[in-house]
């Protein structure tokens, strides 16, 4: 009997233990939304006993989150970000744009096509003159890159490369992820540079989806983890985001092709928002010139001309680069390749047994 | 039976190769390269803010989720045990869904009723209620999820004790809540335990539900698990001590609920 | 009964009515073209083959874990007797990333299976090792040893012992285990998702669906993986599952 009490007590000073030690560290510093591993820098939720703190939700495409927590603080320093705290989502664009549009939270939204921020500006959650700046609404550039595993194994150089027998390519899946649809307009483009008729770069994209192309994940984050996962011989990204992994220790190497397109991300404030004030300050002070800097310190191609000059040396410019007005625009591009019923690249997708949308 | 020293020993051999293989090794990898880089760098990365706030959350969705389905489960045990009706037979079926859904499954049926255009939505988004995409709907997730749990270790008790005591309380006088109080519950606390503990680790380990229904949001709608999903998602992340470190967090806290299951199981059995 | 009722309802039934309702809100014809075809038909294929896979390899290796763990006896049993708990404890996600650094392309074994269908049937092991283990102990520790010696003393050889008395005793627990383990297996998604890789995953389709808003595809598949896990179900509760109602 007394054996059993002892071992009672045993287990509930346990439990008890685990309890107090779990509330322990939980409450020690309870909460914040940075994740990097600096010690405390005061990025991220500051607790600041003046103002009541102004929260921004940015709602952001895959790959920028290494961007964001530089920027972010950056803005917090300058007078208008001063108490203003921020939470950050990130995820494939075309995911976080119906997000949106079906309730999340946000103030600020960073995608990665125009037609992501189109679909929140037709249900009204983003006023239609988001684009009427000096930079139409583009806050950062990029150009799609091909990674290929350090040391370039496969002897990679460009696109024609891509559907060699045997070439296993990843790229994502364009329903969900907008750099899947800059990648296959990089690579519709690419043959039409060459002087290859409409006809012949459509079947060239449905010879490395359909042929070369094993895995179509949701993201571009998602498909970044798969290939350093050991999936694949070739991964279609974003200049920016390969630049991200070098830098992070994946071991990887990026080729910026001959021919390839300009990536313009938008980035618009939200019409619901409560605080459109430092919203769209944030916003402004992205296109400064000390914010510029740090996208391009991050690997993005600044927009602002005058500090794209002094980075020439990062960001060659491709010889044969194109943009998607060269390719009639999104609205033409959408209609013509991504619409989620008649779209030419939508009926390719679902030939390759591909999750495809339905709006 | 008697086995041969050398049959004995080729099943032995079979059974810890498979289980070393499959339990003990990927264990001890992760482990491995948490601390890679030494305790103080595994410890910078689960100290994060993002990662501070993503225990607590998860932690606070299992407090609210554990009691209210202790309370069912126990409630639901003694109606299918003790009760009438024929109705209890479909609880009885009903029960068990939880377990045979997919919690991706779990994340769009709460999306369908309580999502923006779902069944319920525009009730909560009228009364500016935000269900999907909030810690509200995570915790529905996570209730569904952990539901059968007590449910299922109470009730073989009960039918295995019997109702003679509540019975012989009730002709002494004793009412309902005095004899749930004095003669169930005591015994029927070990079944409690058990169910408490496995409910507790379901909902610490869910992610498949609120992954769906989660704006998996840093600091704010990101629980453990969609931490360790997150960063394992970031490039880098293969050498990154940070995946692995929230990882191992996790799995701490579950080695203490395992630790706890053990310690309860033979409890339960002597019953 | 009736707060019972209710709480579940709210929580459980609505919501899965909704799945129902919206998979089957373009009709029959609409939940067969979606489901019947592409990526949704290649993952049920590929799911329920690997559930069954993982339930009959499961039953055999689970049914030796038990064995070894009942009738033998070595340093460290015990230990490891609590250590078969561990998937029920371990959140799937970290399963998911063990096996990843395990059987992936940095793997200390030199083994490399991930992305394939390799890995989605032993991550499944794993997370359905404690069913069989569990449903199978307690049978075993019951066994009545007399009718083994009974017959090893008639002069049945080992292997007759385990066909005709043994196996036919632990049946109904194995299959009860294997049954839960098909279930679980056919909805799995947290230890899948980093290692599956182009492998269609009937969960994972389903959240690619959800991702993109083609809710009426999800919530087809859905109904479709829902029924065959539910048959499973049903035929479990035959086999010898305490009935609690009668």
């Amino acid at each position: 009997m007394i054996k059993k009490h002892e071992k009672a007590t045993r287990l509930g000073a346990a439990a008890t233990a685990l309890v107090a030690l779990i509330t322990a560290a939980a409450v020690a510093g309870c909460g914040g939304s940075s994740d990097t591993a600096t010690a405390g820098t005061g990025a991220g939720k500051s607790k600041a006993a003046s103002a009541p703190d102004v929260q921004l939700n940015l709602v952001a495409y895959s790959t920028p989150k290494a961007a964001y927590a530089a920027l972010i603080p950056a803005f917090q320093q300058t007078e208008a970000g001063q108490g203003v705290t921020f939470s950050e989502s990130f995820g494939a664009s075309g995911a976080q744009s119906r997000a949106v549009d079906a309730g999340q939270p946000a103030d600020v939204v960073a995608f990665s096509t125009e037609p992501d921020v189109a679909r929140l500006v037709k249900d009204g959650l983003v006023a239609s003159s988001w684009d009427g700046g000096q930079t139409k609404g583009i806050v950062a550039d990029s150009v799609v890159a091909i990674v290929v595993r350090k040391g370039n194994p496969k002897h990679i150089t460009g696109w024609d490369d891509l559907v060699r027998p045997g070439i296993k390519v990843i790229t994502p899946n364009p329903s969900t992820s907008g750099s899947a649809r800059w990648n296959i307009l990089a690579a519709y483009g690419a043959e039409l540079k060459e002087g290859r008729s409409p006809a012949q770069a459509l079947a060239f994209v449905k010879t490395l989806l359909t042929k070369n192309t094993v895995d179509q994940p949701s993201s571009a984050s998602s498909a970044l983890q798969a290939f350093t996962s050991g999936e694949g011989d070739v991964l279609l990204d974003y200049e920016s985001d390969a630049i991200a992994a070098e830098r992070a220790g994946d071991r990887i190497q990026y080729i910026v092709p001959k021919q390839t397109i300009l990536i313009q991300t938008p980035i618009a404030v939200t019409a619901k928002s409560s605080h459109v004030k430092q919203a769209t300050a944030f916003v402004s002070w992205l296109l400064s010139p000390q914010a510029q800097t740090i996208w391009a310190r991050q690997g993005y191609r600044p927009v602002l001309s005058s500090v794209l000059a002094k980075f020439s040396a990062q960001f060659p410019t491709p010889a044969d680069l194109f943009t998607i007005d060269s390719l009639g625009g999104w609205k033409k591009v959408k209609a013509q390749f991504f619409d989620p019923a008649t779209g030419q690249i939508t009926k390719i997708e679902q030939a390759a047994g591909v999750p495809t949308a339905s709006s | 039976m008697s086995i041969s020293r050398r049959t004995t020993w080729s099943l032995r051999t079979a059974a810890l190769v498979y289980l070393a293989m499959l339990l003990l090794l990927p264990l001890a990898v992760v482990f491995g390269r948490t601390f890679e880089h030494g305790i103080a760098s595994a410890w910078s990365w689960v100290t994060t803010p993002a990662a501070v706030s993503a225990l607590w959350l998860t932690v606070t969705v299992a407090l609210i989720a554990v009691p209210l389905n202790t309370i069912f489960g126990v409630g639901c045990a003694l109606v299918l045990v003790r009760g009438r009706g024929r109705l209890r037979a479909l609880l009885d079926a009903f029960i068990d869904l939880p377990f045979a859904v997919s919690p991706v499954i779990v994340g769009l049926a709460l999306i369908l009723v309580y999502g923006q255009a779902g069944w319920l939505g525009s009730w909560f988004a009228g009364h500016g209620i935000q269900i999907i995409y909030a810690p509200a709907g995570m915790v529905l997730a996570t209730i569904f999820v952990s539901l059968p749990f007590v449910v299922r270790e109470v009730a073989p008790v009960l039918v295995e004790v019997g109702d003679e005591q509540e019975r012989a309380a009730a002709t002494l006088g004793a009412s309902s809540w005095q004899t749930f109080r004095r003669v169930t519950l005591p015994q029927i606390r070990w079944g409690v335990a058990y169910g408490v503990v496995l409910t507790t680790a379901r909902a610490l380990g869910e992610i498949g539900a609120v992954l769906v229904v989660s704006s998996n949001v840093a600091g704010f709608t990101q629980t453990l698990p969609l931490l360790v999903y997150a960063r394992a998602d970031q490039p880098g992340a293969s050498a990154a001590t940070g995946t692995y470190a929230a990882a191992t967090e996790l799995a701490i806290l579950s080695l203490a609920v395992l630790l706890l299951m053990t310690l309860l199981s033979p409890r339960k059995a002597r019953r | 009964m009736g707060l019972a009722t209710l709480y579940l309802s709210l929580i459980v039934l609505i919501p899965l009515a909704a799945v129902a309702a919206k998979a089957f809100s373009g009709g029959l014809g609409l939940v067969w073209d979606s489901v019947a075809h592409g990526v949704a038909l290649a993952s049920l294929e590929v799911t329920v083959v690997a559930a069954l896979v993982v339930a009959a390899a499961g039953a055999a290796m689970g049914t030796l874990v038990a064995w070894v763990l009942v009738r033998d006896e070595f340093p460290g049993k015990r230990l490891l007797n609590a250590l078969i708990d561990l998937p029920f404890a371990l959140p799937t996600i970290v399963a998911g990333l063990t096996l990843l650094v395990l059987y992936g392309p940095g793997s200390p074994l030199g083994v490399n299976i991930v992305f394939t269908r390799a890995i989605v049937v032993v991550a499944l092991l794993f997370v359905t090792l404690p069913f069989v283990v569990r449903s199978v102990q307690p049978v075993l520790l019951e066994l009545d040893r007399e009718t083994e010696e009974a017959a090893a003393s008639l002069g049945a050889s080992n292997a007759t012992i385990l066909r005709r008395v043994v196996l036919p005793t632990l049946r109904p627990a194995i299959l009860s285990g294997a049954s839960l383990a098909f279930a679980r297996s056919v909805g799995e998604i947290g230890s899948l998702v980093l290692i599956a890789g182009k492998v269609p995953i009937a969960s994972i389709v389903i959240y690619a669906d959800v991702e993109n808003d083609a809710t009426q595809s999800a919530a087809a598949l859905s109904i479709v993986l829902l029924a065959i896990s539910l048959v499973i179900i049903f035929a479990l509760r035959r086999y010898g599952r305490t009935q609690l109602v009668h």
